[in-house]
């Protein structure tokens, strides 16, 4: 066998060209990933929750509860606002009454009257079904009733469901309940019936102060996608792995 | 082989036969895998047409401008413009014809909601105008003195 000058010269340039891509080039795809890269997914449901804006009317779980038929006087709700009062001494001060439907109206919380001029940092927090990409409420259903619809959102079947609870304890976050008319499980669907229609949640319509946004994360025209993807937002209980698609600007220490 | 070993082999393949026909009666035709992954899309198809047909209750501002557009235009140059109407005046629904009416809920506790002042520094609460409500008129309604729709006390 004989070796050429030029073949020699082009098989060593080749061989010192290879060696140099970088192996994180070269990564692999979970099935899932793969599919998204071949196929087009269509719309990923997700949610915008400003805290900086809230100002704690409630207004959002009222219109929750009667677009979705939940009792307004039984104690469980689809979406709730918490208060978060820090005093100059580090203690934090946490109270939902009602889940906040009546809104906040005094200063004092549980009870207890908290001088203005103690308050280091005082705000609000609204919660609802982070619709989450690995729903650990979902996985624990021994009949299939509760699922992840393709665009990224949780649904229970109420005509399947046993009421057996097990993903109300499942759920890292606290969101599912027992409805009390339907008895079975319950939980936020991001008004799945507004959104097909091309309308907003009943709670982001009701927020007069823009505290709350909906959003495609695929649709990158839309300012609340922007936000989630450029902005500095944080989920809640990331440590969990449960993928949550609810995103927070302003979130704080306190909140869990 | 013999008829005793038999008997309950037949017995148990009629159990079998038989839970897999109770089986095929009772789930849908509809429950399964549908295209998704075994662990999150297990469930019957169904379903989702059920949460898609669920009726909607709040129309938004601009349906109640389609016939109320005196009220609507006094409430979009006012600096309640971002309420939606029915955060007060309740669901539309199918309005006008169910229901006919809508009930007004004129109460002091809908402006307190926002207007009951809190000294909260790192919240934009603190930035709206606010009265203390055991100071400002206790027990009476708001609306005696303000617009809701014009709040603005120089348009009074």
């Amino acid at each position: 066998m004989s070796i050429t000058r030029r073949s020699f010269l082009k098989n060593t340039l080749m061989g010192a060209a290879a060696t140099t891509v970088p192996l994180t080039a070269l990564k692999f795809l979970s099935p899932a990933e793969t599919r998204a890269a071949v196929e087009n997914s269509g719309v990923r449901w997700a949610f915008l929750v400003d805290t900086y804006k809230c100002v704690g009317c409630g207004f959002c779980v009222m219109a929750c509860k009667k677009e979705n038929e939940i009792p307004l006087d039984v104690p469980v709700t689809r979406t709730w606002v918490e208060r978060y009062v820090v005093t100059k001494d580090g203690e934090s001060h946490i109270d939902t009454p009602k889940g906040g439907q009546e809104g906040y109206t005094e200063n004092s919380i549980r009870g207890e009257k908290i001088d203005p001029d103690d308050i280091k940092k005082a705000f609000f927090v609204p919660k609802l079904c982070n619709q989450c990409d690995n729903p650990p409420c979902v996985q624990v259903c021994p009949v299939g009733a509760t699922y992840q619809t393709k665009d990224g959102v949780v649904l229970v079947d109420r005509t399947w469901c046993i009421g057996c609870g097990y993903c109300i304890m499942a759920c890292p976050y606290g969101v599912r309940f027992f409805h009390p008319e339907h008895k079975v499980a319950e939980k936020c669907t991001f008004c799945y019936h507004r959104l097909v229609k091309g309308m907003k949640t009943a709670c982001v319509d009701a927020c007069p102060f823009g505290a709350r946004k909906v959003c495609d994360l695929h649709d990158h025209s839309d300012p609340a996608t922007q936000t989630i993807l450029n902005e500095r937002v944080a989920v809640l209980k990331d440590e969990y792995g449960t993928k949550p698609q609810v995103f927070y600007l302003g979130l704080d220490r306190n909140v869990r | 082989m013999r008829n005793h070993v038999l008997r309950p082999l037949y017995l148990a393949i009629a159990f079998v036969v038989l839970l897999l026909l109770v089986r095929q009666q009772i789930v849908p035709a509809d429950f399964g895998v549908n295209g998704e992954n075994f662990t999150y899309g297990y469930h019957r198809a169904g379903s989702i047409e059920d949460w898609k047909s669920f009726p909607i209750k709040y129309q938004g501002k601009e349906y109640c401008a389609g016939c109320h557009v005196e009220h609507y235009d006094s409430n979009m140059a006012s600096s309640h413009r971002s309420i939606p109407c029915e955060n007060c005046h309740g669901p539309a629904r199918n309005h006008p014809e169910t229901p006919a009416t809508l009930e007004i809920d004129q109460g002091r506790h809908l402006c307190l909601r926002c207007h009951a002042g809190l000294p909260y520094p790192t919240s934009q609460r603190s930035e709206l105008p606010a009265i203390d409500p055991e100071a400002h008129n206790p027990n009476m309604e708001c609306i005696l003195c303000h617009n809701p729709h014009k709040p603005s006390l120089e348009d009074m």
